[in-house]
């Protein structure tokens, strides 16, 4: 292999790490920056939606099982499902829908 | 003061609980992922256990199994993680100005999506052993999931791997959907983020930028978009 998985995981870790730790260390005082704040306010949340879709149509043997678990996903986690809840319900939409969807 | 670490360590063991089970169940895919990228049990293992960090070690590993550059897979890290900043920032507020160095080093380690909500939740300053206590149980659930998810996806029917493909996305719409709901702008960038998401995988004149480049550009332009026609006021950060 041309690259070493230790070494990818040594890097993730130490840019994970410092994201995580730096504020804590180093900021004492909110950010006051209104264009920065907001920027890093709405990341997660276009990152999430944006890694969701369409990946999530790939992810399953059928794309219609992968739909359906989305429009679930969507909905539950809409009227208040925990991580786990969602994450369940997923997982058991795909894998009912593709009892009927593949052979 | 011993007795008050105890208590908090204490607090932290049994809220963590329902995190460990959580990460358990929903680490098994991202093990699944690792198994894909050619990752071996002890490297995922490793990793989770390290890093704790859904959607950034899903892109992380997804990247690996591309073969990208190191330095692709960190800046794909720190864009997929950016939201920690934001938590860290957060934090920070919830810590006494006397802390010492070494337990923000520490605190630093654990800061996730679930960890941080209960952290900031907690009535006045917060003790971190509260975290410490979180992350001895939520830890091992979200490193053995992942284990698990290495050897056993290798065993698993197509089917219960297929569905299990999907705990991790359902993750990410329990992260991003409760904000929706009570902010329009959110709700309205997450159907923007779908539609240009779509549209670039969709359109064969983008075919030539790597999934994870589509990923840090969508992210900047929509998210800078936002920020400069909707910027946010106040302590709008502790949703995040």
């Amino acid at each position: 292999m041309k690259h070493n998985v230790y070494l990818y995981i040594l890097g993730m870790w130490a840019v994970t790490y410092l994201i995580r730790v730096l504020p804590l260390t180093l900021i004492r005082r909110q950010i006051t920056n209104r264009t920065i704040r907001s920027f890093l306010h709405y990341v997660p949340y276009v990152t999430l939606a944006v890694m969701t879709f369409p990946a999530i149509l790939t992810a399953t043997q059928s794309p219609v099982s992968g739909a359906l678990a989305l429009v679930a996903g969507l909905v539950f986690a809409w009227l208040g499902g925990s991580l786990f809840q969602v994450s369940v319900t997923c997982c058991a939409v795909v894998f009912l829908a593709e009892l009927v969807l593949v052979r | 003061m011993l007795t008050d670490r105890k208590k908090w360590f204490a607090k932290g063991l049994h809220d963590g609980i329902p995190i460990m089970l959580g990460y358990f169940a929903v680490s098994i895919a991202l093990g699944i992922s690792a198994r894909n990228a050619g990752m071996t049990a002890p490297q995922a293992t490793l990793a989770s256990a390290l890093i704790m960090a859904s959607a950034g070690q899903y892109i992380g590993f997804t990247l690996i199994a591309a073969g990208a550059s190191y330095l692709e897979v960190m800046v794909m890290e720190a864009i997929a993680n950016a939201r920690y900043l934001l938590m860290s920032c957060a934090l920070s507020q919830k810590l006494k100005p006397e802390l010492p160095l070494r337990h923000r080093l520490l605190i630093g380690l654990w800061i996730t999506d679930e960890i941080f909500g209960l952290s900031v939740s907690v009535e006045g300053w917060l003790n971190p052993y509260y975290i410490y206590g979180m992350a001895a149980v939520a830890t091992p659930g979200w490193a053995l999931g992942t284990l698990t998810g290495v050897v056993l996806g290798n065993v698993l029917p197509v089917r219960v791997v297929s569905a299990l493909s999907v705990g991790l996305f359902g993750m990410f719409m329990s992260i991003f959907v409760p904000p929706a709901r009570k902010d329009r702008v959110i709700a309205a960038l997450v159907v923007i983020s779908f539609a240009a998401s779509y549209a670039f995988n969709a359109l064969a004149w983008f075919d030539s930028i790597s999934s994870g480049m589509k990923i840090i550009i969508l992210t900047v332009v929509i998210s800078l978009g936002a920020a400069l026609l909707f910027p946010v006021e106040g302590e709008g950060e502790h949703e995040a």
